[in-house]
């Protein structure tokens, strides 16, 4: 390596940070745009935000895995103390509280927990004699580690960011190896437990959700509205969209949530399908290079961690832009570094920095071998 | 080995597991990457058509422009009925979502009187969902503006700038005109649910002639295409259709004559209808009490509406046409008519010595007259000299005739609806009753008593027929008809009854009071008392409750040379014809004549009442109000 450019800021993966930057440069266009043209209130603080969590991210890629080892069970620890004082905070203030303000934002220790309940889960996998993989002192102690914050998070209540949690440790204990047929005989008590629970165990307002997310257009004007109006949105876009400012659907505000949730749908009524397309293509190669991080990783805590926070990402992803297209329930969950929302941008460049971590880790051991 | 006993897990072999697993979910995340872009593409390729369609419909508003209601004018030109420019504020029941909140802050910024905010409370639970309720009307610019600042907090109220009905003559042309309204449910789903009906601001003839007339009246729908937020919020307008107004309603009505009769009438319960009487046109048509259209048209409170309901002289009923009375004396000159028709000749005399004796009954007659031809009989309104000839021609000659001069009849005109009365012969007592007609039953209809009733209208077309011999027809719209036919009787019939008529007011007669102030022009005319119920004892119907009192008719025309004017006077309850009606007739045809010396006679007689219509109104409306217990209205200034 012998360029101008140090080799330091030359080893950086420079094509994901692209990928990144891009993602979150198409997001700050949007909000630009659903902000009525103008930088505030979203586009403006979306930026300054965006490159202040990057540059942390950066910043973590160059603290090594081994370090971070050791403070996975002292973080998983703080994060629960931060869930147990916003429960007290909220009792205090009167009201169901999710969040802290910290004063530039506000900060959701449910969030925080999306990572760190990946890293956790890798650390005890990690510390797992192999020989136990397939005891139960594999499962009880991982069940416990997820079953806490999850009830903690769904109590307050957050059932989105709960099944998140929920999702991204089973991701982990399926990766470290657990035998198939739990998690076969888990997703057939699913499906036997759900329409269950659908007729004995939901409320009449929950039914309702899941009815509509089933035919939004039972109630256009109701409880599926969001979707409805949505996939107008998606659907009026075209190939070519209506043009960078002409939305019509979120500058007339018939799309709801559309700096968060929704951004997907506006961006594609003003960018079309195209515009879609690219983002969706943006998404899969980071999810594939987060991948292939992981399968090009030995130790087990590693490559645990960078396929758990990839699965995280990909989560995010996918559910919101199922959510916006009529393939899932609403539930809440934006579009991380794409809508503005600085706890779930947060989360990923925290995934992302140590993706990022173990990526120049990997590298570095080529490098050492070569 | 797996399936015996516990298998071996190495190290190794966990990370063969752990990439094939990730692998899988590698994959697994590609396969939904697929899946979300074949989605956005179907919708956005597949479905583009139908979501374009349904975001244009989520941005677009079609609203209709409801058209300016057509003008009434008078035949002069004069307006009766014009539209005002109008700030307004309604209420749409669908998109309210706090209906005590919403009333509230209208009450404070538009400073309601509480029956109003009763009446809005009122028809807001009453209307169908889309059915705009008028909250107020004929706002000063600063409370419409007011309400405009707030209404994006206060959805379901809808201020508007369009157009009111205004009546320059006020209750003068209540009955005649009628009013209009908002759209009720019945109406708007008998249009087959027209969206024009529900257009706030939109309204629908109610009554008289803006109900008949509607069709022409109305005009057609503008419409404006609004770009608007998902709350309303209008952002832009891109194109509109400008409406058209309603066609202007040219009638054969004199306003000034109008609103001077129905001033004229003053206190009095009952009508004044002055035609043509060459072409039958309707000159004037006034009922009075009535009721002020502005205020109906605006939405009357119940306070308003009660009031008007249980007021004993019938404010809500146009007595012109749908008030039936017994015609009595002013039923004579027909009944000339049709005694010359059956060969009595007028110059044959009756002896009168009081009354007329039929087998073991006495029919009483109003004096003694001693030997009386025709036209001292109609002078001095004889009744036995009509007891006596009508006896002897028979009642089917008197009916023949009596149809043949309008009663009985229904017009062809433009009206609500007409009670048309009953003009009774044998026939119709052996169908009505089943039984059969006797002489005394012909005495009494000789006199206009006993079975007939009539409405004022066919008395005014009875004189009008009687002055020039034509069968004229009562018009209100002006346009080009056919001359009216000459009767099919002889002159000299006419001639023999409108003597008899100039003596009534000009000789020797019953109405010698009421002449016309003027040395070259004379009226004729016929008095009349009908008795409201059968004579009990001394009682004569010239005293006591006033529902009991008999009531006074008139009809006349002017000039007696050449007449043009025709005109019926009835006053309920007005105790004689002479008394009550007949000066009312002489001011309301000195009024065609000469209004200046009309106007004198009704301010001096005002001043007597108490004001004009308006202010005996609102004073009467305080007083009910107050004997109900309810704080007065806002002054009526």
């Amino acid at each position: 390596m012998t360029s101008l450019v140090p080799a330091a800021v030359a080893r950086l993966p420079w094509l994901t940070i692209f990928l990144v930057i891009a993602i979150g440069m198409f997001g700050a266009l949007v909000l630009y745009s659903v902000g009525g043209g103008s930088l505030s209130p979203w586009a403006g603080s979306h930026v300054v935000r965006f490159f202040l969590f990057l540059g942390m991210a950066i910043v973590i890629s160059y603290i090594s895995p081994k370090r971070i080892k050791p403070l996975v069970f002292p973080a998983y620890g703080g994060v629960i103390i931060l869930l147990i004082l916003v429960q007290v905070l909220g009792f205090i203030g009167g009201g169901a509280r999710s969040w802290l303000n910290l004063g530039f934002m506000t900060l959701q220790p449910s969030e925080l927990m999306k990572p760190v309940i990946v890293l956790v889960l890798a650390r005890f996998y990690d510390l797992l004699p192999a020989g136990q993989i397939r005891t139960w002192s594999a499962i009880w102690p991982a069940g416990a580690l997820i079953g806490v914050p999850f009830l903690m998070i769904a109590a307050q209540p957050d059932l989105g960011t709960a099944s998140l949690v929920l999702f991204s440790g089973i991701t982990v204990m399926f990766l470290a190896g657990l035998p198939l047929r739990l998690f076969l005989g888990g997703l057939g008590a699913v499906a036997l437990v759900v329409p269950l629970a659908y007729n004995f165990l939901l409320l009449p307002h929950q039914q309702r959700r899941l009815t509509i997310f089933l035919d939004p257009e039972l109630d256009p004007l109701g409880a599926g509205y969001h979707i409805s109006q949505s996939q107008i949105a998606i659907g009026s876009g075209g190939i070519f969209g209506k043009g960078f400012l002409n939305g019509t659907q979120s500058h007339l505000k018939y799309l709801p949530e559309v700096h968060t949730d929704f951004i997907f749908s506006a961006m594609v009524e003003e960018w079309g399908l195209v515009g879609g397309l690219f983002l969706i293509l943006c998404f899969t190669l980071l999810l594939r290079w987060g991948m292939r991080v992981s399968l090009a990783t030995k130790p087990r805590f590693d490559r645990l961690v960078a396929a758990g926070l990839t699965t995280t990402i990909f989560f995010y992803v996918a559910i919101n832009l199922m959510m916006v297209m009529g393939l899932a329930p609403v539930v809440g969950i934006p579009l991380p570094l794409f809508s503005h929302g600085g706890s779930a941008m947060l989360t990923v460049m925290i995934c992302l920095g140590i993706l990022m971590s173990i990526d120049r880790n990997n590298r570095m051991k080529r490098r050492g071998l070569a | 080995m797996r399936r015996r006993g516990k298998p071996l897990i190495t190290e190794n072999s966990q990370g063969f597991t752990f990439t094939r697993r990730a692998m899988v979910l590698g994959g697994l995340q590609l396969g939904v990457s697929a899946l979300l872009a074949g989605r956005v593409s179907w919708l956005a390729i597949a479905e583009n058509d139908r979501y374009k369609l349904l975001s244009e419909e989520n941005r677009f508003q079609m609203v209709l422009v409801p058209p300016r209601r057509g003008w009434i004018v008078d035949r002069y030109g004069k307006p009766i009925a014009v539209n005002r420019s109008d700030y307004r504020v309604d209420l749409i029941p669908d998109q309210i979502q706090d209906a005590d909140h919403v009333i509230r802050e209208l009450t404070q910024i538009l400073q309601l009187p509480p029956d109003e905010v009763a009446r809005i409370r009122e028809d807001l639970d009453e209307a169908a969902g889309y059915q705009p309720v008028p909250v107020a009307e004929n706002l000063p610019f600063e409370r419409y503006a007011a309400v405009t600042v707030r209404q994006p907090d206060l959805p379901g109220v809808a201020p508007l700038r369009g157009f009111s009905r205004f009546y320059p003559d006020g209750a003068a042309v209540g009955h005649l005109i009628g009013y209009v309204g908002t759209a009720n449910k019945e109406e708007y789903e008998a249009a087959d649910k027209d969206p024009l009906l529900i257009t706030p601001g939109f309204k629908i003839g109610k009554e008289g002639l803006e109900e008949t007339m509607e069709k022409r009246l109305r005009g057609t729908p503008g419409a404006k295409r609004l770009e608007v937020t998902a709350r309303g919020k209008l952002v832009r307008e891109l194109s509109s259709l400008p409406d058209k107004s309603g066609g202007s309603l040219h009638l054969t009505i004199d306003a000034g004559l109008q609103a001077y009769a129905a001033r004229r009438l003053g206190n009095e319960s009952g009508s004044c209808i002055v035609l043509d009487c060459h072409t039958g046109e309707i000159l004037c048509m006034a009922s009075m009490p009535s009721y002020d259209p502005n205020a109906f048209s605006d939405g009357i409170s119940h306070d308003e509406w009660n009031m008007l309901s249980a007021d004993e002289r019938h404010p809500l009923i146009n007595k012109s046409l749908n008030a039936l009375y017994p015609p009595g004396s002013t039923f004579k000159p027909m009944v000339a008519m049709a005694l010359q028709r059956a060969g009595v000749d007028p110059e044959e005399t009756v002896h009168c010595p009081g009354g007329y004796r039929l087998g073991n009954r006495f029919f009483r007659c109003l004096g003694t007259h001693g030997r009386v031809n025709m036209h001292r009989a109609i002078a001095k309104s004889c009744n036995t000299y009509f007891y006596a000839m009508g006896n002897r021609v028979g009642i089917d000659v008197i009916a023949e005739m009596g149809r043949a001069l309008s009663f009985g009849q229904k017009f062809d005109l433009p009206v609500v609806s007409q009670s048309y009365g009953t003009m009774p012969d044998t026939a119709w007592k052996q169908r009505r009753y089943k039984q059969d007609w006797t002489a005394s039953d012909t005495l009494n209809a000789s006199i206009g008593q006993g079975y007939v009733i009539v409405n004022p209208l066919q008395l005014a077309i009875m004189s009008g027929r009687i002055a020039s011999g034509r069968n004229i027809q009562p018009r209100l719209l002006k346009g080009n008809y056919a001359p009216a036919e000459p009767l099919p009787f002889p002159p000299e019939y006419f001639e023999a009854v409108r003597g008899g008529m100039w003596e009534v007011v000009n000789g020797d007669g019953t109405a010698g009071r009421s002449r016309l102030p003027f040395p070259d022009i004379q009226m004729g005319g016929k008095t009349g008392t009908a008795q409201v119920r059968r004579i009990a004892g001394s009682q004569r119907g010239q005293s006591g409750d006033w529902k009991y009192r008999d009531h006074g008719l008139f009809v006349c025309f002017a000039p007696t040379v050449n007449p043009r004017f025709a005109c019926s006077v009835v006053i309920e309850h007005g105790m004689g014809g002479s008394r009550a009606a007949a000066p009312v007739a002489k001011d309301v045809l000195t009024y065609l004549f000469d209004k200046a010396k009309a106007m004198e006679a009704l301010t001096a007689l005002e001043e007597g009442w108490g004001g004009n219509i308006e202010e005996r109104m609102a004073r009467q409306t305080r007083a009910w109000l107050a004997a109900k217990g309810k704080a007065p209205a806002e002054d009526i200034a």
